[in-house]
């Protein structure tokens, strides 16, 4: 049934047999541009996936410099491409956020008691964090506080990491012009003021759009299987997933937890074809845990609404919060979750 | 909700309209000749998709010209699927039958999907004259975007 209908030779009806021939002489590119201009929503989801590599980043940098990034959690936004950003005015954007924040602060929008006004912010460029070389470079964007005290070292406390990525952007990059930079997947950690606040200055400055990117239970069913799929070394944590019941007054959570070398034990089952993963394999994986579920509790979780996933590589919640733990994988899930901010923003 | 507004529209004729979990009904029953069955999908919920793809193997087969008609709902929550639209899209073409989607929740969208289903209704019944099921849905069909056949 997940098929695609194949082009038969047969006849076609006469009235729009003109407008037929070119769609089938036309090359995928321009069967998109064709039904994006005819307002059609119809896009096919992908049957396979490339299962993430274990890739070595773009430049070589060690474990150490995006360290700082696995282990937190952060929360997912899709951001529409930035017009002219330049990667060589990072010390003017810095300046000129700082001074909008400072600004934001004493209008009394976020008061807290005690707390000095004295903030730095840094934009930095993220070597590394992109899947192609058409891909645009990562940056990060810091909160630091500065401590006034003279006795305490020069060292700043960071109240806020944002950053900026593009891995594997290819479909959104074809269709942008040269002024506008592509960094469609936005993660932040911290406050969620200082989000809301660093989320008005771009889009002042940049004529960009951020919306908050959820995931839905489909998505984190391809996230469950794809990061099962990944041959891992140690597994620091069990396989574990979160349903939410619908019901009244109060809903319902199941939680399933499963041992990762059962859960790779199944996957290795249920896998085909080496190095992707298809949509069927996806299936038949929540099928059978479901079937056992059912087995065991006779409660049916395909009814039931998946809301979060954890395995050993990452976790991730419906509301668009993620938490990555492997070094390793750490681009094969910036890819995917770059696919999906993309699919929002189109 | 839906069936209310169905009922609402029709005021001449009697209309009787029967939910089930799942088919085949039971046979101990009498009722009136089924005119037409629409299978409604929850997108949020997988079960709901494998329950209609058991059913459809109870029907019989002259149903599906033109009285068999599929329902997606939840289509609007967009957070909540867990089924893909494309899957519901393929369900349909599967079958040749018309697809819809329905948000019963949303005031504005249910009366005019319980109109449409009224007047399917009314065709399939044989109360149109001159529109037979069958044309209906060659009508339905060839409105369809021709991209749709070639993708």
């Amino acid at each position: 049934m997940d098929s695609y209908d194949t082009r038969g030779s047969t006849p076609r009806h006469s009235a729009s047999s003109r407008l037929k021939d070119y769609f089938i002489g036309a090359t995928p590119l321009q069967k998109r541009l064709e039904s994006v201009r005819k307002q059609t929503s119809f896009i096919p989801t992908p049957p396979r996936r490339k299962i993430p590599q274990c890739s070595r980043l773009q430049e070589d940098n060690d474990p150490q410099k995006v360290a700082f990034l696995l282990h937190k959690q952060w929360t997912l936004y899709s951001l529409t491409p930035l017009y002219k950003f330049s990667y060589t005015n990072l010390k003017e954007y810095s300046r000129l956020l700082s001074a909008f924040i400072a600004a934001e602060k004493q209008k009394g929008l976020a008061v807290e008691v005690g707390e000095d006004f004295n903030i730095k912010v840094t934009f930095s460029t993220l070597l590394g964090m992109k899947g192609t070389q058409r891909d645009s470079e990562a940056f990060l964007v810091q909160i630091l506080s500065k401590s006034q005290l003279p006795s305490e070292n020069r060292e700043h406390k960071v109240l806020w990491t944002g950053w900026f990525c593009c891995i594997f952007g290819d479909s959104l990059l074809e269709t942008v012009s040269e002024d506008f930079t592509c960094v469609p997947l936005f993660l932040a950690n911290g406050a969620e003021t200082n989000t809301a606040i660093v989320g008005t200055w771009f889009q002042k400055t940049f004529d960009c759009y951020f919306s908050p990117l959820a995931i839905n239970a489909f998505n984190l069913s391809w996230m469950a299987a794809m990061w099962t799929a990944c041959k891992m070394d140690q597994y620091m944590a069990a396989t574990e997933f979160l349903w939410s019941v619908p019901c009244s007054p109060q809903s319902l959570d199941i939680s399933y937890a499963i041992h990762p070398e059962d859960a790779k034990a199944l996957w290795d089952s249920v896998h085909k074809t080496p190095g992707e993963v298809t949509q069927e394999e996806v299936d038949l994986f929540m099928d059978c845990l479901y079937s056992h579920f059912h087995r065991h509790f006779k409660i049916h979780l395909s009814a039931t609404r998946l809301v979060r996933v954890s395995t050993s590589v990452a976790s991730a919640h419906t509301d668009g919060k993620i938490k990555i733990l492997c070094h390793k994988y750490l681009i094969g899930v910036l890819a995917y979750l770059t696919e999906l901010a993309i699919f929002q923003i189109d | 909700m839906l069936k209310e507004d169905c009922a609402s529209e029709l005021k001449v004729f009697s209309f009787f309209s029967h939910l089930a979990r799942s088919l085949p009904l039971p046979s101990n029953m009498n009722r009136p000749r089924i005119d037409l069955i629409m299978f409604v999908v929850n997108l949020h919920s997988k079960y709901s998709l494998r329950n209609v793809e058991e059913s459809l193997r109870h029907v019989d087969a002259t149903f599906f010209l033109g009285k068999v008609g599929f329902l997606a709902t939840g289509a609007g929550r967009e957070s909540h699927c867990s089924v893909h639209r494309s899957t519901v899209v393929r369900l349909a073409r599967t079958y040749r039958s018309p697809l819809l989607f329905c948000d019963p929740e949303v005031d504005g969208f249910r009366v005019p999907v319980a109109q449409r289903l009224v007047r399917m209704l009314q065709i399939c019944a044989g109360h149109v004259p001159g529109v037979s099921a069958l044309n209906l849905l060659s009508l339905l069909r060839s409105s369809e975007n021709p991209t749709l056949e070639d993708l």
